[in-house]
């Protein structure tokens, strides 16, 4: 594929990109601060569902455990910025933690020829170690520099700051639109890289691992490739996270985040990036709401909506909707081209 | 051998190749020898190490002992990339495509992998004009017949101008005319390329065959022309006795 091929594949990623670009500058003036502030938890979440959506969606990678790199890059920005007294290297070392402990995770994992199952359970138990570990690091003995680790009660998290002063904090509707471009560029990168050749032999691999050797690539190569990248994109959600609720915790590794993660890539479906990103507002939103009654519990509705997808909608709701337009639209194509042999003849 | 073939590069050797399933020895102690542009059939009954010996290979298997040589490179204990890298197009018995993609897709991964993307979409338009399948390009190859199947992974194979193409009973489930054309297919290949092809069905190695190796349990039993192993008694009793 060269260039404008690229270019044109990527066309429905551009104007969902110009949509985030107006909600990113019109929200603020539209919407109450604290929706905002809220709004940027659920940006940071969907980051995490974006890498999923890119390491499972394309790559064919059930990784049980994407919040293991999503928290990693929490605590290694919140660390780092405590230590280093600012932010704009902290975002570097997040990044670079996360990819570097994915790719050695993935190195014995994919270079093992370990797959399938096998590696849901590896990455999920991997998260579950973490919350474990990191829930008993209390007390003044566990420290990284000048930053406790505090246990269960997790860490305070120093806010962004400008890159040229490390003295002038970002406000909450700053870190919005910090958080709202990140995304949006995440995005962008994502879509970009699908098409790309190391993206699409990516899907290859998905879609038949042995045929891509028979052709001669690595496809354990390309796994790890995908899988460390994914991992960097899950830690820039990490950073967003905890600078949305201000600190981070051990729960961010537990059984019920990892579990939620696959929820909203299932429910925007694999195979696509938006997908998983717009399912990712809409459970968030809806578990909110639910927060605020006490007639349902919020687990017994998202189970329910998990079964439902599953049974029902089992490829979720972006490449549903995309069947359906394709669908419609076709006929009305042949019967335009009928129309114009009729009048060439 | 004859003295003349001799003379030929050999581009694909094996010594004592030797794969164990437990107890059972699928190939056991076969020496093979194929030569630069050959184009060889491999036949006999069910079990008889045809696969297995395939599979050894292409880096499917890892063979329990001894060697296999591709075009002087020791390959017994190569990965399956590896052994493609080298230029070897294969084909294996079950269809193996990108189910999920177009089939304009399946032949561009192929293509890809050698050329910058210029070259391969060309490249991915000649194969496809070449193998017939422009009406279907933009189809999901996993909603094609089996026929069709069978054609867009000779058409991976193509596209990777292999030197040498290892094929896997390549006109399993075709229709007669299919068949046929796999044969021409196959032949045009040979004009570039050294070939082994597994296969089960008579017509289509008569079709193509110059040279044949009979395996019998694991073992090669013979190496002739087809019409000295259809007059040969053994091969007739392990094989063709209860076919033809």
């Amino acid at each position: 594929m060269n260039g404008n091929d690229t270019l044109r594949a990527m066309k429905p990623v551009f104007v969902f990109a110009l949509i985030g670009v107006v909600f990113m500058f019109a929200a603020p003036y539209v919407l109450q601060l604290f929706t905002i502030i809220n709004l940027t938890t659920a940006i940071a979440l969907a980051v995490l569902a974006l890498s999923l959506a890119l390491v499972w969606g394309y790559g064919g990678i059930l990784c049980f455990g994407q919040v293991a790199f999503f928290g990693l890059g929490a605590y290694a920005y919140t660390i780092a910025a405590i230590n280093f007294g600012g932010s704009t290297w902290a975002i570097l070392v997040a990044v670079m933690v996360a990819s570097a402990f994915a790719a050695i995770l993935g190195y014995f994992v994919f270079f093992g020829r370990v797959s399938d199952v096998y590696l849901g359970v590896i990455t999920l138990t991997v998260t579950l170690i973490f919350f474990s570990l990191i829930r008993r690091t209390s007390g003044p003995d566990y420290k990284i520099g000048n930053a406790l680790i505090g246990g269960f009660n997790g860490v305070t998290s120093p806010p962004l700051n400008l890159p040229w002063d490390t003295s002038s904090f970002l406000f909450p509707e700053h870190v919005f639109y910090v958080a709202m471009a990140a995304l949006i560029l995440c995005y962008v990168f994502c879509g970009w890289l699908v098409n790309t050749r190391f993206g699409r032999v990516c899907a290859g691999i998905r879609e038949n691992e042995l045929r891509s050797e028979l052709l001669g690539y690595d496809s354990r190569l390309y796994k790890l490739g995908i899988f460390t990248i994914s991992a960097g994109i899950a830690a820039i959600g990490g950073v967003l996270f905890c600078n949305g609720v201000g600190r981070i915790t051990p729960d961010v590794f537990n059984l019920y985040n990892a579990a939620l993660t696959i929820i909203w890539v299932i429910v925007g479906g694999r195979g696509t990036l938006i997908g998983p990103i717009a399912a990712t507002f809409g459970l968030f939103y809806l578990t909110s709401a639910l927060g605020g009654q006490s007639v349902l519990n919020n687990n017994l509705v998202l189970g329910v909506i998990l079964i439902f997808f599953v049974l029902l909608v089992p490829k979720g709701v972006a490449p549903t909707i995309t069947d359906w337009f394709t669908k419609r639209r076709k006929p009305a194509r042949n019967s335009r081209r009928r129309r114009k042999q009729g009048r060439s003849t | 051998m004859s003295r003349k073939r001799d003379k030929r590069e050999v581009i694909v050797e094996t010594r004592n190749l030797a794969m164990h399933f437990g107890g059972v020895r699928a190939v056991d102690q076969v020496d093979f020898t194929l030569y630069d542009k050959e184009l060889r059939c491999l036949i006999g009954p069910n079990g008889a190490g045809k696969s297995t010996f395939f599979k050894c290979l292409t880096g499917q298997l890892s063979p329990t002992a001894g060697e296999v040589i591709i075009r002087g490179q020791d390959t017994t204990r190569a990965e399956t990339h590896e052994i493609a890298s080298l230029g070897v197009g294969i084909k294996t018995q079950v269809p193996n495509l990108f189910d999920g993609l177009s089939v304009d897709e399946n032949i561009w991964m192929s293509a890809r992998r050698w050329h910058n993307a210029k070259r391969a979409r060309s490249l991915t338009s000649e194969t496809i004009e070449r193998m017939n399948l422009g009406d279907i390009r933009r189809e999901i190859v996993g909603q094609l017949a089996h026929g069709q199947r069978q054609w867009v992974e000779l058409g991976m194979v193509v596209a990777a101008e292999p030197w040498l193409v290892l094929l896997d009973e390549p006109a399993a489930g075709m229709t007669h005319e299919e068949t046929a054309r796999t044969a021409d297919l196959i032949k045009e290949i040979n004009t570039q390329a050294a070939l082994i092809v597994v296969e089960h069905d008579m017509q289509f190695i008569r079709m193509i065959s110059q040279q044949v190796t009979v395996f019998h349990e694991g073992q090669i039993l013979m190496e002739d022309t087809m019409e000295a192993i259809s007059n040969d008694k053994r091969a007739r009793e392990v094989y063709l006795g209860n076919r033809a």
